[in-house]
């Protein structure tokens, strides 16, 4: 479907003005953009000296460059199979995160059933639960299931911390999709299922997108029930693995640096590739109520 | 695209499969140990499984942030290891709490003596010795030629070498100071009626005495690991004091590039101070094999390993390759150890040291006398007022627990509880006629099945558990059951300063809701702010700039939780680096409560606003453009527009990241733990990081830190009843 009518002339209007219509954007965003980035240049310059010789002064510029960190923790074939893991564990969670949380958050937002304002009230309360009491029980917990030292007991206790904020998310997003679609389809014999994953799914994309990188994030930077549940070096996670360049009273600095940047980027990655549904979810025009 | 990448995310949960067990003639030992101390370790640890063919050593390296509570959750459920390493001191509170079991006998006479006595609690052996550690005297041999053998003398060459600081350490906790402390004479009292003294006169006289060190500017008052390794790495100063793990810190000579600056430097044993005649005597840490309470490997194999750990071929390679301090007599007897300049200086430092109470209630003393050192260098207050407030903390943290309670009288409450609660359930269920209602919507349910199970089980199952945990209290291994004592010792507890001392539940609580209210006010008007820049189709670079400002979010906050801190450092420290550019003089940052709170807001709002730009992102894709055109055309500005059409579009997808964002931020750990440690005098500590410390820092008072958390969920559920109220309910 067609564009709102005004659209080509703004368009049009937009183009000619970009620059110079739009400086003060920029004049705002590049030194905020700069002053984000300064911590993280840090660590840059850390990751690239070499040995513990960066001196810390207001220059976040590395003045060597080195890859030795790099070359360190990329030479370390432990260090691919604690990213196989951490890539697995936060594929699972993600996968099953945003599942469960779609079908979940689906049904509070069109189904009108007893129990239904508990329910998400009650998702918000588990997220008031304080970490430190939880974490001895989840302990007993897993072990008493046997999911001590696997993977996937690791991945469903990411998950589930994960579904109350996705949920949230998604039903925030479900709500605001018109209800004539739906009552469209119906009259054109769809199912409830069909109406779900051809319509309603596709349609918030921006929110799933939103909910993904949650329950990756969730899964890809925790290492303290990581470095609880794993019994054995090769079932590590990556931010385990982090964790042991910092001692009780030494750090290696370099390899943590070079080994943060290296965590980073898939998560990077991943929100480049995922911005474009992020922002170009309601393909112009398809849904206009 | 989306499906390729769900197919690719879909892949492991295919190959995903739980690791199967070993077999049994393996001996598992943990240890926190890494770098060099590690390497070596792993090379005793092949040697030996490639030579014996009956035992194997297993050896699982485990981060030491996460070493001990790993330990302390395994251990008492049988899956902790057959053996560990770790510094004696915990030989006392480990064994009350039934985590140890005693050592194996054998020949003790081959270890340093005082070695063993360190292992000794109850009458009890309670490990193996392996090395030892202490501080001792590093010197730039550059500046001095000879370490100095009293105190006087240090300062004097010192400021001579440099025309500054004559000395470096990390003058503001107990550990670092213990060598002034010792050397007046003072000690750690522990009294017959299990009290503890720290507020003895020699304790004052060190302290007044470490403050003219600082005042007279010959040594820096606010040092951390960092500064030390910069100032002395830099020869900004020709000695520090520190141990054996700062050797991998300083800079050596580089043979790929010899013309890069090292430092030519020295080990010695700690100066005479000359008002009393005294050595610098360090606190000795020993470090040990542990047998840990439910291992399953035989005695014999366990033998056969602990000889290989702690025996002289392993403790030669040690020392050798992993620059330890054998306990071994022999060892330290053998030209490897003996001739070399560091470990032998260690060696002779270790001698004059004084070992590191094992007591149980040695834990507990470390953080209230860092606050009084800390409080008496930064001239905030007098040694003796510093001290008696010191002693009120350390007597506050060993409160005996509340004494047990009759939980017949609770079982009558609950029962009668549970009664009301389902007879209420079932008259509003009648009269809505639910019954009804979940028979039609049954298909309702099948969509929240999963969720619900997964939530019962990892989320709702231990919080009751956990939670259940606040009547009882934790002593010795035990639980006894103690009722709602524990939240009575909160509410009133009479803290050494009232309500208003830092560290009462009252002044915490004040603190936490004001660091929740204002990181959730600049998360999310930071986050709204950008989205709105970020939203127009044509801006150019705008995906440039959405990656670039998700980078803090991206990378993991343990890292540039530390950065920051390292970032907020007096004299070293970045901010104030850029602040001295405008010609600002240099702030200490920790030192104060106000500044101290705005280095911890401005690490978590740079930390959280991305999220909250991510969240909007989304959630303006909604928002068809046509209505702010037409509010647009019937003549609004840009400012009603937004708040009059974007914002109120925006809210049901904002309000619950709002909500949530603040139920987290109340709960953020991380940042306080990591960036002010609470400083100065706990003042920025907030509630959750309190509950840690009673949990794991307090002896593992379990008990008070599960009310303690309790607490928190109460406060977090009020909140959330009264932003309702206020909002008007929740999203239709």
């Amino acid at each position: 479907m067609s564009a709102p009518a005004p659209a080509p002339m703004k368009q049009h209007v937009d183009r000619k003005t970009t620059w110079l219509g739009q400086w003060w954007r920029h004049a705002l965003l590049v030194p905020f953009t700069v002053a984000t980035l300064y911590p993280v240049l840090w660590v840059v310059k850390m990751a690239l000296t070499p040995g513990e010789d960066f001196e810390l002064s207001a220059n976040p510029l590395p003045t060597t460059v080195s890859f030795e960190n790099f070359g360190v923790l990329l030479g370390d074939w432990m260090f691919w199979r604690q990213l196989y893991n951490s890539i697995v564990v936060a594929g699972i969670t993600t996968v099953v995160g945003v599942v469960l949380s779609c079908t979940a958050a689906y049904a509070f937002s069109r189904f009108d059933f007893p129990g239904r304002r508990a329910g998400m009230d009650g998702l918000l309360v588990t997220q008031m639960f304080p970490g430190v009491i939880m974490a001895i029980p989840l302990y007993i917990l897993l072990d008493k299931t046997g999911l001590l030292n696997s993977l996937t007991g690791l991945a469903l206790c990411y998950s589930t911390t994960a579904i109350p904020f996705c949920v949230w998310m998604l039903k925030g997003y479900f709500d605001t999709i018109p209800k004539d679609l739906e009552e469209a389809a119906v009259l054109d014999g769809a199912s409830r299922w069909m109406i779900f994953t051809r319509i309603i799914l596709p349609l918030s994309r921006p929110a799933i997108a939103v909910t993904a990188l949650f329950s990756f994030m969730t899964a890809w930077n925790e290492f303290i029930l990581a470095a609880t549940f794993m019994n054995k070096a090769t079932s590590y996670t990556l931010p385990v693995a982090l964790q042991a360049f910092v001692g009780d009273r030494s750090t290696d600095w370099g390899l943590f640096a070079a080994g943060a940047i290296l965590v980073s980027i898939p998560v990077m990655s991943l929100f480049f590739l995922l911005q474009k549904q992020l922002v170009e979810g309601l393909t112009a025009g398809s849904v206009k109520g | 695209m989306i499906r390729r990448l769900l197919i690719l995310l879909l892949l492991p949960l295919l190959i995903a499969c739980p690791e199967q067990e070993d077999a049994g003639d393996t001996v598992v030992v943990w240890t926190s140990y890494r770098g060099e101390e590690l390497t070596a370790l792993e090379s005793v640890v092949e040697d030996f499984n490639s030579s014996t063919r009956d035992t194997r050593i297993e050896l699982l390296a485990v981060p030491s942030a996460a070493y001990k509570s790993r330990l302390q959750s395994a251990i008492p459920r049988g899956n902790g290891p057959d053996l560990f390493i770790e510094a004696h001191e915990l030989a006392g509170e480990w064994s009350k709490n039934g985590l140890l079991r005693p050592a194996l006998p054998g020949d003790l006479d081959r270890f340093a003596p005082a070695t063993v006595d360190a292992l000794r609690y109850d009458g009890q052996l309670w490990g193996v010795p392996i090395a030892v550690k202490s501080l001792a005297l590093y010197y730039n041999k550059d500046l001095v030629p000879e370490p100095p053998a009293t105190v006087s003398e240090l300062l004097r060459v010192g400021s001579e070498a440099t025309g500054g600081r004559a000395l470096v350490y990390e003058a503001g906790s107990l550990f670092f100071h213990a060598p002034l402390l010792h050397a007046f004479g003072g000690e750690v009292e522990f009294r017959e009626d299990g009290t503890v003294g720290i507020d003895g006169e020699p304790v004052a006289r060190s302290l007044t005495w470490a403050r003219g060190l600082t005042e007279r500017g010959e040594v820096p008052e606010e040092a951390d690991g960092q500064l030390v390794s910069t100032l002395f790495n830099q020869g900004e100063v020709a000695f520090a004091i520190n141990g054996p793990w700062f050797l991998g810190e300083i800079k050596k000579p580089d043979e790929d590039n010899p013309d890069a600056p090292f430092v030519n430097f020295g080990v010695a044993p700690l100066p005479v101070l000359d008002e009393t005649g005294e050595p610098l005597r360090p606190f000795l840490t020993v470090e040990a094999i542990f047998r840990a309470d439910q291992g399953a490997a035989p005695d014999e194999q366990v033998i056969a390993v602990i000889e290989a750990l702690a025996g002289l071929d392993g403790s030669i390679r040690r020392a050798e390759e992993g620059g330890q301090v054998p306990a071994l007599l022999a060892a330290q007897e053998r030209p490897e150890v003996r001739d070399d300049p560091i470990l032998s200086m260690f060696q002779a430092q270790a001698e004059l040291a004084v070992v590191t109470p094992n007591r149980p209630e040695m834990s507990i003393v470390w953080e209230p006398s860092g606050r009084a050192i800390r409080r008496v260098l930064n001239g905030s207050s007098s040694p003796e007022e510093a001290l008696e407030r010191a002693q009120c903390e350390v007597d506050r943290f060993l409160t005996p627990p509340p004494t047990a309670a009759d939980p017949g009288p609770y079982l009558i409450v609950f029962g009668l509880l549970l009664v009301l609660g389902a007879a209420l359930l079932v008259r509003s269920a009648r009269k809505r006629q639910v019954v009804s209602r979940v028979r039609k919507s049954w298909r309702s349910y099948l969509y929240l099945v999963p969720a619900v199970i997964g939530l019962g089980a990892v989320v709702i199952l231990p919080f009751i558990i956990g939670a259940s945990v606040s009547l009882f209290a934790h002593s010795g291994g035990e639980f006894t059951f103690v009722g709602i004592k524990h939240f009575g010792r909160i509410l009133f507890a009479d803290e050494c300063g009232g309500v208003m001392d830092p560290l009462s539940f009252w002044f915490t609580l004040v603190v936490t809701v004001a660091w929740t209210a204002l990181n959730v006010a600049l998360h999310a008007g930071i986050g709204l702010g950008l989205a709105m820049l970020l939203r127009d189709p044509w801006m150019k670079l705008k995906g440039v700039y959405r990656v670039l400002l998700i980078v803090p979010w991206a990378v993991p906050n343990y890292v540039t939780a530390l950065i920051w801190r390292a970032m907020f450092n007096t004299e070293l420290g970045a901010i104030n680096g850029v602040l001295g550019l405008f010609g600002v003089e240099p702030v200490a940052w920790f030192s104060q409560f106000a500044t101290s709170f705005a280095a911890n807001l401005t690490t978590n709002t740079w930390l959280g606003f991305p999220f909250m730009m991510v969240v909007t992102l989304g959630a303006l894709q909604a928002i068809p453009r046509d209505l702010e055109e037409a509010a647009a055309v019937d003549g609004a500005g840009a400012w009603a527009r937004f708040r009059h059409v974007t914002l109120p579009l925006l809210k049901p997808a904002l309000l619950p990241a709002i909500i949530l964002g603040s139920v987290w931020t109340f709960n953020m750990f991380n940042i306080i733990y990591l960036v002010s440690k609470g400083e100065p005098d706990g003042s920025t500590e907030i509630l959750i990081s309190e509950a840690y410390k009673w949990a794991f820092e307090r002896q593992q008072q379990y008990g008070y830190a599960s009310a303690y958390a309790l607490m928190i969920f109460g406060i977090l559920i009020l909140y959330t009843l009264l932003t309702k109220k206020v909002t008007g309910g929740d999203v239709k």
